[in-house]
């Protein structure tokens, strides 16, 4: 059976819709949390948010009925593109919010760096795919890929936008783990990373290292640093079980949350419906995250395979990384709730990411061959 | 080849998957514990600290309880004081606004430079004081242009004010700033211009006249904006307080004693300056910023006496008078006093915080012998035709006692040993009745122990007997005690308010009424009859009037004219230490101007009127004031006289 031969309503019909359900809820969550956010009103936030979500439905499920042999086909153009996009952005583009991530569209801002998470996963996936295991084995085949990695690395952390670095360097070391780099030169890579901290630690701006003093000693400094974490455990704690009731988080609406419609707004939703409302959400997104890790294995390609797994680990670093920070167990570090918080690119990067699952789902049966090329 | 490979991938990439999905996990498990532990375990700790984000309290201060005199004349009231505040979110421009107010009131480049200031390290909704303590002049022109003042709002606070300030400052007390002991959780107490009674009937009924605060719960969001008020607590004002006393009849009495038997002139009268000119460094210290002066008959500026009076009504205790002397101005505390002016009151030999009415304890000297007379008769021991000799002393074993009149009344009998307060009399009398007759009559006429009046602070004076002396001094009783205390010297020791209450019981036909001086919605006790022969109590009135109205009577000063009140009474002179042999005999005691002021003798007089119907008693303690016919007399017929002007008024309304 091939189905690379399927048209596009049998590949619709084929598609998990289960998990485009599981999407859809999330961003209505998301929605009414930004009604909330804005006090009980459609806008700014709600209005725009189910615009995006629309747009980005859209998106995700035009890119999964692609066959993924074009995705793969075009990985390295796609990175390329993005790559440069963030040559500009680092060159020329314009200061918000004390970095550059932005490039000013007429109609929207573009932020290439958020491409560039679903790219890297595309390239690197594509250039795994190529290797033999005993090729993964050897040094110099690695050398090439931590190109592809180093250099966005580098130039989003000059923006600098460390949020978005990390999930990076993450889902890339997550690709090379899975296509089977040798554990040991893991290792060898944290111990360096452990022995350059210090020495690192001077490079980063003085905002950054702020918040990960304060984070190490939140209350010593209330009103100013220490205080977004606090008055976000305050906000948490003081919803109990079940919350103080749509509309009515306290912490929230009386703007003692900072950025609730952004960052913290994971922190909103568990202040106005508790312990309950904060464990159902994450139990949503941890049942997508099953999906993908099921649709990697049952995956008959290595390219569909690390594609599937590394979006599901994008998605869950963005997750992870979100909501551990807003329950004070790692510093603040700016990165969204994918599809609840405000902000265009982050829930497309994720949308575009869960097309591609959703897409090596439908072509599992699609065979790469490793010499492809 | 192919094959091998890729199953070789796909098992490295199933078993990495599996410890990367275990791995995502147990992160995910660590989230939802530590949702549980913030939500769950710490849930309540959170949620107090969410409600003290979400809401600030506002305490509304009550109104505190004013205190009036028995005409409804007000003794403390609640001064307004208005405040202006400014706005910056209200107006648009917080310096044009500034400058047309600067030209409506006084305010000065500096203070609109301080304002600006405040104005821009503040919140643009906080306000900004602009001025305090405007007159009613000032807020009238700011009110009727505010229009032209965007911004500014005048604001009400009170302030405590008592409109006589000295005049009853031992009664009413003051108000101050709460002190740290005071705090007792009560938030109230917390707030920087809350006061609190600190003496008198302000602290004593303090809980009465504070009232309750109440309380506004206000909604504010992260910088403090006031987002919504909710339901109100307006608190209770506090209870006004109403008092037996009257102002005017006190404020005549305060100013009667101070003067004494001293002239009043203003200072800018050419005697005054040349009684000033004479008078020592002390004195023209004490009249530095005074509008008028005190000047004695010798033409030498003098010092303001010292000491209490005290008017009691005899049928039901009601006190209209209750003065003690110096006092200070209990206004004086909204500003605070400075340091040295403090100690300059504090440590003042006269003692201008204590309410000498109550607290200061005499030896109640010839005022005394009422009791012992009426003790005499009461026993059956002796009655009005008693006599005894008075050579001028009275010798026991080696000691001679003395009598005021150097060269003795001769042959006296109990009626003019009265009016002429012979001392001989009484040493002869206290030995055939004893000194237990007499401390048993002192008592149940209120004497040695406290009266039970409605202020604090009273004093509990002595009469002394022959259990308390063992008891204190370890040596027995003495004939020679008894003596003495025949004639109230000795260990005797009595209040001013004692004195009038003693006197009271005297006239009132022996009622043991009880001094008061708040007006309770509570009717008063009924009044016990203390049980005494009313012949008896006749008489000694009867004494105490022939000491003021007969041609030997001690008071015989102070008798007026045909038209004039007649009063009863008896004078007194209190020995305020033992006179030395020597000193009798050389009769220098006499010369009392001569003595330091500390060493002179206490001046007293306790008497009632009318005669015939008794209604006030009086009681006037000058302290060193020297002889009581010479200073203290005059002084109670003056306040006297008044009283019955005043009642006579009073009946006629």
């Amino acid at each position: 059976m091939n189905q690379s031969n399927l048209t596009i309503s049998r590949k619709l019909l084929s598609l998990n819709w289960f998990i485009v359900f599981l999407v859809a809820v999330i961003s209505g969550i998301g929605c009414l949390m930004l009604y909330s956010a804005a006090n009980g009103s459609w806008f700014p936030w709600a209005y725009s948010h189910v615009i995006r979500f629309s747009i980005g439905m859209t998106l995700m499920l035009s890119i999964a009925v692609v066959d993924i042999r074009f995705w793969m086909r075009n990985a390295y153009l796609l990175y390329m593109i993005i790559l440069f996009f963030l040559l500009v952005v680092s060159l020329m583009g314009e200061i918000a919010m004390g970095a550059q991530r932005w490039i000013k569209f007429s109609l929207f801002h573009f932020q290439p760096s958020e491409f560039m998470k679903i790219c890297l996963i595309l390239a690197l996936s594509r250039y795994f795919n190529g290797l033999t295991y005993e090729e993964i084995g050897k040094k110099l085949k690695l050398i090439i890929p931590l190109l592809m990695v180093g250099i966005p690395v580098f130039l989003v952390l000059k923006e600098p936008d460390l949020g978005t670095a990390l999930i990076m360097i993450a889902e890339s070391a997550t690709i090379f783990f899975l296509a089977g780099v040798r554990i040991w030169k893991f290792f060898v890579l944290i111990v360096t990373a452990m022995l350059s901290f210090p020495l690192s630690w001077h490079f980063l701006r003085e905002y950054q290292q702020k918040r990960i003093l304060t984070f190490l000693n939140p209350d010593k400094n209330e009103s100013s640093s220490g205080y977004h974490i606090l008055q976000s455990k305050i906000a948490l704690g003081s919803g109990g079980i079940f919350g103080k009731g749509f509309l009515r988080g306290s912490q929230s609406h009386l703007n003692f949350l900072p950025a609730k419609q952004t960052d913290f707004i994971f922190t909103m939703l568990a202040e106005e419906f508790g312990i309950f409302g904060g464990t159902c959400l994450i139990g949503l997104y941890t049942l997508i995250l099953a999906y993908g890790f099921f649709v990697a294995i049952r995956s008959s390609s290595q390219f569909g395979r690390l594609v599937a797994l590394g979006v599901t680990t994008t998605l869950f670093l963005y997750l992870f990384i979100n909501i551990a920070m807003t329950v004070g167990l790692i510093p603040v570090v700016g990165v969204p709730l994918p599809m609840l918080s405000y902000g265009g690119t982050a829930m497309l990067t994720i949308m575009i990411g869960l097309g591609l699952l959703l897409g090596v789902s439908v072509h599992r049966c699609v065979r790469i061959s490793s010499y492809w090329y | 080849m192919f094959r091998v490979n890729e199953r070789n991938l796909q098992k490295v990439f199933t078993r990495r998957a599996f410890i990367l999905a275990c791995g995502k996990l147990g992160l995910i498990s660590t989230l939802a514990a530590r949702l549980y532990y913030l939500q769950v375990v710490e849930g309540e700790r959170y949620q107090l600290l969410s409600l003290n984000n979400q809401f600030n309290s506002e305490i509304i201060l009550p109104v505190r309880g004013r205190i009036f005199d028995r005409h409804g004349v007000a003794l403390a009231d609640n001064q307004h004081i208005f405040q202006l505040e400014i706005v910056r979110e209200r107006t648009k421009d917080v310096s044009a606004t500034l400058s047309a107010l600067s030209s409506i009131i006084d305010i000065t480049e500096r203070d609109i430079r301080r304002i600006l200031e405040d104005v821009k390290c503040n919140h643009a909704f906080t306000p900004v004081i602009i001025a305090k303590n405007l007159t009613r002049k000032e807020i009238d022109r700011v009110a009727v242009n505010a229009p032209y003042l965007p911004g500014v709002s005048i604001n009400v606070n009170y302030l405590r004010y008592y409109p006589f300030a000295d005049i009853a400052v031992h009664i009413i007390g003051y108000v101050s700033t709460v002190s740290e002991e005071e705090l007792t959780g009560d938030p109230v107490l917390g707030l920087p211009n809350f006061r609190i009674g600190k003496s008198g009937l302000e602290k004593m009924h303090e809980s009465e006249i504070r009232g309750t605060a109440g309380r506004r719960q206000v909604e504010v969001n992260a910088l403090g904006r006031v987002i919504r008020k909710l339901p109100v607590d307006d608190g209770k004002a506090g209870c006004d307080i109403k008092l037996t006393l009257d102002i005017n009849l006190q404020r005549f009495a305060a100013e009667r004693l101070a003067r004494g038997n001293a002239k009043l002139l203003l200072i800018n009268d050419p005697r005054a300056q040349r009684a000033l000119k004479q008078a020592e460094p002390t004195i023209r210290d004490y009249y530095m910023d005074q509008k008028t002066v005190l000047v004695s008959s010798n033409g030498k500026a003098v010092e303001a006496e010292s000491g209490a009076v005290v008017v009691i009504d005899v049928r039901n205790g009601a006190l209209l008078v209750l003065a003690s002397l110096p006092g200070y101005d209990p206004n004086r505390f909204n500003s605070g006093w400075s340091h040295k002016e403090w100690k300059k009151i504090s440590n003042n030999p006269r003692g201008l915080l204590n309410n000498k009415a109550v607290s200061g304890q005499y030896p109640p000297g010839s005022t005394f012998k009422m009791l012992v007379m009426l003790a005499a008769l009461e026993s059956g021991k002796a009655t009005m035709d008693t006599k005894f000799y008075c050579p001028g002393y009275l010798s026991l074993g080696n000691n001679r006692f003395h009598c005021w009149l150097h060269y003795g009344h001769g042959w006296i009998d109990m009626e003019q040993s009265i009016a002429q307060s012979c001392d001989v009399y009484y040493y002869d009398l206290a030995n055939k009745i004893g000194i237990d007759c007499i401390a048993n009559t002192a008592k149940s006429f209120g004497l040695g122990k406290v009266t039970g009046l409605d202020l604090p602070g009273e004093s509990a004076g002595l009469i002394p007997t022959r259990d308390w002396k063992l008891a204190t001094t370890g040596e027995p009783w003495h004939i020679g005690d008894t003596l003495v205390s025949g004639i109230g010297q000795g260990f005797d020791l009595a209040t001013p308010l004692q004195l009038a209450l003693m006197t009271a019981r005297l006239a009132n036909g022996g009622k043991a009424i009880v001094p008061y001086i708040k007006i309770s919605s509570i009717a008063n006790r009924p009044i016990e009859d203390m049980g005494i022969n009313q012949n008896h109590l006749n008489l000694v009135c009867m004494a105490m009037y022939q000491s003021i109205n007969s041609p030997l009577g001690t008071g015989r000063k102070i008798k007026g004219g045909k038209n004039d009140i007649k009063i009863a009474g008896k004078t007194g002179t209190a020995q305020v230490r033992r006179i030395s042999m020597l000193e009798q005999q050389s009769a220098s005691h006499h010369h009392e101007n001569n003595k330091p002021w500390l060493y002179r003798d206490h001046s007293l007089f306790v008497g009632f009127v009318p005669v015939k119907a008794p209604r006030y008693a009086i009681s006037v303690v000058v302290e060193h004031g020297t002889g009581g016919s010479y200073v203290a007399a005059p002084i109670a017929a003056d306040v006297l006289r008044e009283v019955m002007r005043v009642d006579c008024v009073d009946s006629a309304d």
